[in-house]
């Protein structure tokens, strides 16, 4: 299993033909106290950079982009009732949408755990 | 919103940003996550805006509301001068008592929404912090010669809200009247900490709360002493603006604006009764006309099914006619759903009425409900 960064602050976990989604830890401290996931649906083609999915917070709602081109499997289901998985675990627990890939070498352009790390530290 | 200018040495515009209030070091050193807001660096949160919200609902908040604009109107016919620009009565507002009032455009738009103070000796005003240049350039230019307006800018301003912010407040504050003698839309003079300031029981959280005037350098050390009771925390913008929206009380530059009149925003009541059989305000003739015939929209309050909120600008539907927008919304911490205020025909303004709104091109069902959405637990006199 090898996960990924977006700079828009979304991971993708790989393991073999499929991934899961969802926004960084980083990225759920910003938003403050998520109220609403709206999940892309099964079967729905996402594109890599583009908005796919929209998470609202008390403050605001914000799109999350596709880190990679690919299908959607699943939306996760527990974020139908607890939406608030993705501020308590936002990198387990509370992902976002469970996917395939297109074209796994779009991965070799993301930015790995410790590059993100870097990344986030100079914001 | 308007980026800060000063000249530099060759006469050019430089920008500055945001400008820090009196509290700024210490609201950091809380752990207050700052924005600009109103032209000012002010805290948006400190743990989290939902468990703010929910503290000040069941204990007490401590709010820093400095960028508002406090205003002392002073002098020879101080009280005709203002009552040509708002319609509220002052002949009615004693010495000690507080109301809310709304500043008019010529034809009886919104200018700002604000708190009106009989001081001793003058009229004491809070105004909007997104607002309070243009209102003063406003009361300049109207207010005649004889008339004086004082900007308090030394002044910081402070909200205490919930329902244990009278007993944190009670055992710093002393007075010439006890703390308990003052009620909803009153204010007194008080020391909290050897410092005298301006205290008066109001808020914009629908809960019991006390608004306290205070000067700047002694703000940090006011705040300790508050935040020191085991009732109180901070609170940032974020959960002032969920709080209000609950109490069903307007924002202005959102649910408030120049094209929008009193008579459709629900606020007739700040048009006092013999201003109403007199006119002479702003507008008057068209408001006087709003009044007796209805208006065309009204401000309602909206409920929505499922957990996707409306936001501002959200169009609302009845059927496939476009009937309104969303000016307010967001989820509400305390009834656990989304809700909204917004304008809508007045034929489909009562409670009850099924609308939908327009939603990233979703359409949400959602119902006209009365306002508040929580109900006001304010400490009114006789009460």
């Amino acid at each position: 299993m090898a996960v990924y960064f977006t700079k828009e602050h979304e991971w993708i976990s790989v393991e073999g033909d499929t991934a899961r989604v969802g926004i960084t830890d980083y990225a759920q401290g910003q938003l403050g106290d998520i109220t609403f996931v709206e999940l892309p649906e099964a079967g729905a083609g996402v594109t890599q950079g583009k908005s796919c999915c929209v998470v609202d917070s008390v403050k605001a709602a914000s799109d999350v982009y596709a880190p990679v081109t690919g299908t959607v499997v699943s939306g996760n289901p527990s974020l139908e009732d607890e939406p608030e998985l993705v501020n308590t675990d936002a990198e387990n627990a509370g992902f976002l949408w469970s996917m395939t890939l297109a074209d796994p070498a779009q991965l070799d352009g993301l930015m790995d755990e410790a590059a993100y790390k870097e990344y986030v530290a100079g914001l | 919103m308007s980026d800060t200018y000063e000249i530099d040495d060759n006469g050019e515009p430089v920008e500055t940003g945001p400008e820090t209030l009196p509290l700024d070091a210490w609201n950091r050193a809380r752990g207050g996550r700052m924005v600009e807001f109103a032209g000012y660096w002010m805290p948006v949160q400190y743990e989290g805006i939902i468990a703010e919200h929910t503290w000040t609902r069941t204990h007490a908040g401590l709010f820093d509301v400095s960028h508002m604009g406090q205003l002392l109107v002073s002098g020879e016919g101080a009280d005709a001068a203002v009552e040509a620009l708002l319609p509220i009565d002052l002949a009615t507002l004693r010495p000690g008592m507080q109301r809310y009032s709304l500043l008019l455009a010529e034809d009886g738009g919104i200018l700002d929404d604000l708190m009106v103070s009989r001081w001793p000796e003058a009229l004491y005003l809070v105004v909007n912090g997104a607002t309070k240049w243009d209102d003063i350039a406003h009361l300049r230019e109207f207010l005649p010669d004889e008339v004086t307006l004082n900007h308090l800018d030394d002044r910081a301003l402070f909200a205490l809200q919930g329902p244990e912010a009278f007993a944190a407040l009670e055992r710093h504050a002393t007075g010439e009247y006890p703390l308990s003698a003052l009620t909803f839309m009153h204010f007194g003079k008080f020391e909290i900490g050897g410092v005298e300031v301006m205290i008066s029981r109001s808020g914009y959280t629908g809960e019991d709360g006390f608004e306290i005037s205070l000067p700047a350098e002694a703000a940090a050390q006011i705040a300790d002493l508050l935040c020191g009771e085991p009732e109180v925390k901070p609170i940032g913008l974020g959960a002032r603006d969920s709080l209000r929206l609950e109490a069903g009380l307007p924002l202005y530059g959102h649910d408030l604006s120049e094209t929008i009149d009193p008579v459709s925003a629900d606020l007739s009541f700040a048009i006092g009764k013999r201003r109403r059989a007199e006119g002479a305000f702003p507008g008057a003739e068209r408001i006087l006309s709003l009044l007796a015939d209805g208006p065309s929209v009204r401000r309602v309050g909206l409920v929505l099914e499922g957990r996707m909120a409306a936001r501002e600008g959200a169009t609302i539907f009845h059927g496939g006619e476009l009937v309104g927008s969303v000016t307010s919304g967001g989820f509400s911490p305390t009834c656990a759903r989304p809700i909204a205020m917004g304008y809508v025909s007045a034929a489909l303004a009562a409670p009850g009425t099924k609308l939908e709104i327009e939603m990233r091109g979703k359409r949400l069902p959602a119902e006209v409900v009365p306002l508040p959405f929580v109900p006001h637990r304010y400490h009114r006199k006789g009460a």
